[in-house]
């Protein structure tokens, strides 16, 4: 088992085939741009594209953690539970500084959501990693720990934000500087520092020596209990810098924040080129694949011909091709 | 050792018998409802407790408990040990599912309980004793005819619908029904999950494919939220008109201050778990059949009338 997994990633790491996976994403999100503006020139419009990226940013910040954890062999079900509570937690410290601290209710919010966030997936690691429990159980029941948490936090309602801090919030999502919203900047540099992280860095090196051979590594001398845990916390911080970008979008947090976002992260970490039994990974990709994944739901609703019965079958079948378009020029 | 276990069986009998007469005083309702897990369920049960607490209040001879359930499955235990614990005189009951619930309320009602089924039916009527629903069809329907008579008979339209369900199909139903015909053009109509982000999500994809949009309907409230901070965000003025559905408290209130694009709302109040309560009781205290099936309407919700629709404490 472990020659077979071991072959190819060592494979991988030829000249060659390590720019083509680079490559593969961004070739898939170019002819998907090609594509979507022959099916409607507005796609390509400033405003949409605007629009279509700044929401990516929650799945690409959340995707660009999820690419550590992947790459060292984990994997976390938790983060759209995770981003719900931290955003519940968030709101509610707001809300009850407000009246005291005023404005500064916000900046102090945003240091308590990256602390939670942090715990969080401190949490997650100390039970995959010193528990040993299978990544998908362990974090399958955080997942649901989180989720009940939040309905909890909010009675199955909603918790809005105070109104006196709406509006002073509301640029950090629908702002720009210097003509460009500020999620993006701040999704540009998470990944920025990620990839220094993964590429320029000891970590980097030992994460996917983790995920690729966990023997190998630990002969090797590196801490899998401390590499693993290290790559959650990562994740957890993601999801609360996440968190931050989203609360001033609809101002509230519910129990269906965040749904399902654990599968389109884990589809972008994968469409980006990291590989999900773990090894190198590709943080740019994956902020490709975030971007491609909501470029597709904007373009069914941009084009005419496809029934709305029949839109997520659509999304599959792009999603797919999208992939073997990728492994057709790994395989070059 | 065998003195102690005398005394403990002994006490356990004492208080087996009081329990006895004080549930012999008492006339029962059990109210079976699933767990909050969105904004409308969470008004549910809202409403199921508040109900519970004045009933309990005002009528010493009348117990309300009230349950609530995640599931359909453990909506089916939990009304099984309630009935099995004590006797039930009435189960007020909104099903998480019509198919798995019948035959354990129809096990109810065979010990003479009093079955109240409320907003979704069983799939035997002859089940239910009394059943309390809104009406979906309606909600389309008034909310269309509103908008054909604000925007004089016609204009462009875009519709969010909720998750492929009956509930969502019916209102959709309500809405073309009424609009056919008229000058009223539904440019698009897509599913946002009865998500605000969803719906947020949508609806800038609307906006920039149509540059001229009369009014929005989101057929719920959620959803609306999502809708107006787009709308809010394009800084379009061609909007007149966003519209939602079900009566969630802050579109209530915004309907009170008097909000131009949002001036209506129509009802599919959570509320009428307490009605159905309510009605319940009345047959059981003050012996006034209640008998049948009542269907809510879905009236207008105006500045003139919206007070009767709001809950601020509701968290829904």
């Amino acid at each position: 088992m472990a020659v077979i997994t071991g072959s190819p990633s060592t494979h991988r790491a030829g000249d060659l085939n390590i720019t083509w996976t680079d490559v593969g994403p961004f070739l898939a999100l170019a002819a998907l741009l090609v594509a979507g503006f022959l099916i409607n020139p507005d796609f390509l419009s400033a405003t949409n594209l605007a629009n279509v990226i700044t929401r990516s940013a929650f799945i690409a910040i959340i995707a660009v953690g999820a690419t550590f954890v992947i790459s060292s062999g984990g994997l976390d079900l938790s983060v759209g539970s995770m981003a719900a509570f931290v955003t519940g937690i968030t709101i509610m410290f707001m809300n009850a500084v407000a009246p005291h601290a005023g404005l500064w209710a916000i900046p102090a919010g945003m240091l308590v959501a990256i602390l939670v966030g942090l715990l969080c997936g401190l949490a997650n690691g100390l039970i995959v990693t010193i528990g040993r429990i299978e990544p998908f159980i362990a974090t399958l029941g955080t997942m649901g720990i989180f989720r009940a948490l939040i309905t909890y936090l909010t009675d199955g309602g909603t918790i809005p934000i105070d109104r006196s801090l709406r509006e002073a919030y509301r640029p950090v999502y629908f702002g720009t500087v210097g003509g460009i919203p500020i999620p993006i900047l701040i999704s540009v540099a998470v990944a920025a520092i990620a990839s220094f992280v993964l590429y320029k860095m000891k970590y980097g090196r030992k994460c996917a020596a983790v995920g690729a051979n966990e023997d190998v590594a630990r002969y090797s001398g590196i801490s899998i209990i401390k590499t693993r845990t290290i790559a959650y916390i990562v994740q957890g911080v993601c999801v609360a810098i996440a968190a931050i970008c989203y609360v001033p979008r609809l101002g509230a947090a519910t129990p269906t924040t965040g749904q399902l976002w654990e599968l389109q992260v884990i589809t972008a970490v994968v469409i980006g080129g990291t590989a999900l039994r773990g090894g190198k990974g590709h943080v740019w990709g994956t902020v490709a694949g975030a971007v491609i994944l909501e470029l597709i739901a904007n373009l069914m609703v941009l084009s005419d011909f496809v029934s709305e019965y029949l839109v997520a079958a659509v999304q599959g079948v792009i999603i797919i091709i999208a992939m073997l378009i990728q492994r057709f020029s790994n395989s070059k | 050792m065998f003195s102690r276990k005398w005394m403990a069986a002994a006490a356990l009998g004492s208080l087996l018998l009081t329990g006895h007469a004080m549930a012999e005083d008492k006339k029962v309702i059990a109210v079976s409802i699933p767990a909050a897990d969105h904004g409308w369920t969470a008004g549910v049960v809202y409403h199921a407790q508040t109900a519970a607490k004045e009933i309990n209040a005002a009528f010493p001879g009348v117990e309300v408990i009230v349950k609530t359930s995640p599931s359909a499955a453990e909506q089916v235990s939990a009304i099984e040990d309630l009935s099995a614990s004590r006797k039930i005189d009435a189960l007020v009951i909104l099903p998480y599912s019509s198919e798995e619930l019948t035959e354990p309320v129809k096990a109810i009602k065979e010990k003479g309980t009093f079955i109240t089924v409320v907003d979704r039916g069983l799939t035997d009527p002859t089940v239910q004793s009394l059943y309390v629903a809104g009406d979906n069809i309606a909600v389309g329907r008034n909310t269309a005819k509103y908008m054909i008579d604000k925007l004089g008979g016609k204009g462009d339209v875009v519709v969010l619908r909720g998750i492929p369900t009956v509930i969502d199909d019916e209102r959709i139903k309500g809405f073309q029904d009424a609009i056919a015909g008229t000058g009223l053009k539904v440019l698009d109509i897509q599913y946002a999950h009865w998500n605000s982000d969803e719906a947020f999500k949508l609806m800038q994809d609307y906006l920039a494919k149509y540059p001229h949009i009369d009014a929005v309907w989101a057929n719920d409230d959620d959803m609306l939220l999502g809708v107006l901070e787009a709308v809010k965000q394009s800084g379009r003025t061609d909007i007149k008109l966003a519209l939602g559905g079900n009566g969630m408290k802050d579109i209530v209130k915004k309907v009170i201050d008097g909000d131009t694009v949002t001036p209506v709302e129509t009802p599919y109040p959570p509320s009428m778990i307490k009605t159905a309560i309510y009605m319940t009781m009345a047959n059981l205290v003050g012996q006034a059949p209640v008998r049948g099936a009542v269907k809510l309407d879905a009236p207008l919700i105006t500045k003139d009338n919206a007070k009767e629709y709001y809950f601020p404490d509701s968290p829904f």
